[in-house]
């Protein structure tokens, strides 16, 4: 159905479209989770790194990434697992990191906690557990505003 | 890098890869079974998390030595379909939760010597067995940190969670060794560049968990004894066995089912 191949840049377009299927505010590209779109003859091959070898939203990542390309009307299409270099919060977009405070979920740092609190912007902050409702999450707390939040975890 | 010489048999680096796909299985099994039991909230998420990183890592490791076997078995096939004997794990890691102390100080004994196993194998001559240590050392480092933390926070607590730790230290101790003891797979592995000689993990490993006991005023047993009989199959204790028949009874009672 696909006459001509669309470019890679129509094709980045689509994949900034689709969400996260647990932070759906930002997109699978503002993660930094897709590392590469070629085209391999009239094969178009996505190269995807986890983000946790555990994270149960990597089978439904590659789910979402297929269903979109297909709706486009990509037919041949490989989808790749990259391993190494290891995915790293240093990855996210800017973009990304300002949807993800608007969010509420405070973005990475290097400093590995939080900078301010995504609600009142108070750096008066302590950390509640090391994990949170997804394994890139930690949970933190506000001793200003007095609420709990998620941080998203530098790693 | 490595010679044709010393490139370890099929069956070898099979046996490697298993070692390290039970180790991460059997524990990650066992800290799922605090889900929905831990003492708050926050510490239920936290296991639950550490037990999905575990069982993720597992996934990758196993898939792997499938494909090296190359005898069309998968990461579940070797998961589930396999009996007590074919389990290739420490026995640190098949030891019962127990007490919450316990279940943390058998993550720290494990995590300590995970990471560094897992820093060495960022450097192995096999570049897919570089690539999983290389992501799962960030998730081992993430563990560590959190083990270390409590370990300190309830060894150096109340008397009661004092005491509970240096029983919990006292009991599984006696594990420790087996992390450290060659044999010929490791030797194989070794010669072919693939992984370390467990032995050379031992001297950082006893600064880091003497520094740890220190901190948290626990006292390490002086005995040296270790169990062993765990990553070379030939005994387990008693409690693999009974932990397969909960993590292996759907696929055994349903073979081949899915989701
Ligand atoms: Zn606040």
């Amino acid at each position: 159905m696909v006459v001509e191949k669309p470019s890679l840049e129509t094709v980045w377009g689509w994949l900034h479209a689709v969400p996260d299927p647990e932070i759906p505010v930002i997109s699978l590209t503002d993660l930094g989770i897709i590392r590469d779109v070629q085209w391999q003859d009239d094969t178009l091959e996505v190269t995807v790194t986890p983000t946790y070898s555990g994270c149960p939203a990597t089978t439904i990542i590659n789910l979402d990434i297929e269903t979109a390309l297909r709706g486009h009307g990509i037919e041949k299409l490989a989808l790749k697992r990259q391993l190494s270099p290891a995915w790293t919060s240093d990855w996210m977009t800017d973009a990304g990191r300002a949807k993800l405070e608007s969010y509420g979920i405070a973005p990475p740092q290097p400093a590995g906690g939080p900078e301010r609190c995504p609600r009142c912007k108070s750096t008066q902050l302590e950390k509640i557990s090391q994990f949170g409702s997804t394994p890139c999450k930690a949970q933190w707390r506000c001793t200003d505003c007095l609420e709990p939040f998620d941080y998203f975890k530098c790693i | 890098m490595s010679t044709s010489q010393t490139e370890p048999n099929k069956g070898e680096l099979f046996e490697f890869l298993c070692r390290m796909g039970d180790n991460t299985l059997v524990l990650g099994h066992r800290v799922s079974e605090w889900c929905g039991h831990a003492p708050v909230l926050e510490e239920d998420i936290a296991l639950a998390n550490t037990a999905l990183d575990l069982i993720g890592q597992t996934t990758l490791w196993l898939d792997l030595a499938g494909k090296v076997e190359d005898a069309g078995r998968d990461a579940d096939r070797l998961a589930f379909h396999r009996d007590v004997w074919d389990f290739r794990n420490l026995l640190l890691v098949e030891q019962p939760n127990g007490d919450f102390g316990q279940t943390i100080m058998r993550q720290f004994l494990f995590d300590a010597w995970h990471l560094s196993q897992l820093t060495a194998l960022m450097e192995s001559s096999d570049a897919q067995i570089a690539a999983i240590a290389e992501k799962s050392s960030k998730e081992a480092t993430y563990h560590l940190e959190r083990a270390t933390d409590t370990v300190i926070g309830l060894g150096d607590g109340t008397d009661e969670s004092h005491r509970r730790m240096q029983n919990a230290l006292d009991l599984l101790w006696p594990y420790v060794g087996e992390m450290f003891v060659a044999d010929a797979v490791d030797e194989a592995m070794v010669a072919a560049g693939i992984a370390p000689d467990p032995a050379s993990l031992r001297p950082a490993y006893d600064t880091l968990v003497n520094d740890v006991f220190t901190a948290a005023t626990l006292t390490k047993p002086q005995d040296d004894f270790g169990h062993r009989g765990g990553k070379s199959g030939k005994r387990h204790s008693e409690h693999l066995g009974h932990m397969l028949t909960q993590m292996q009874w759907l696929q055994r009672a349903y073979p081949d089912a899915t989701w």
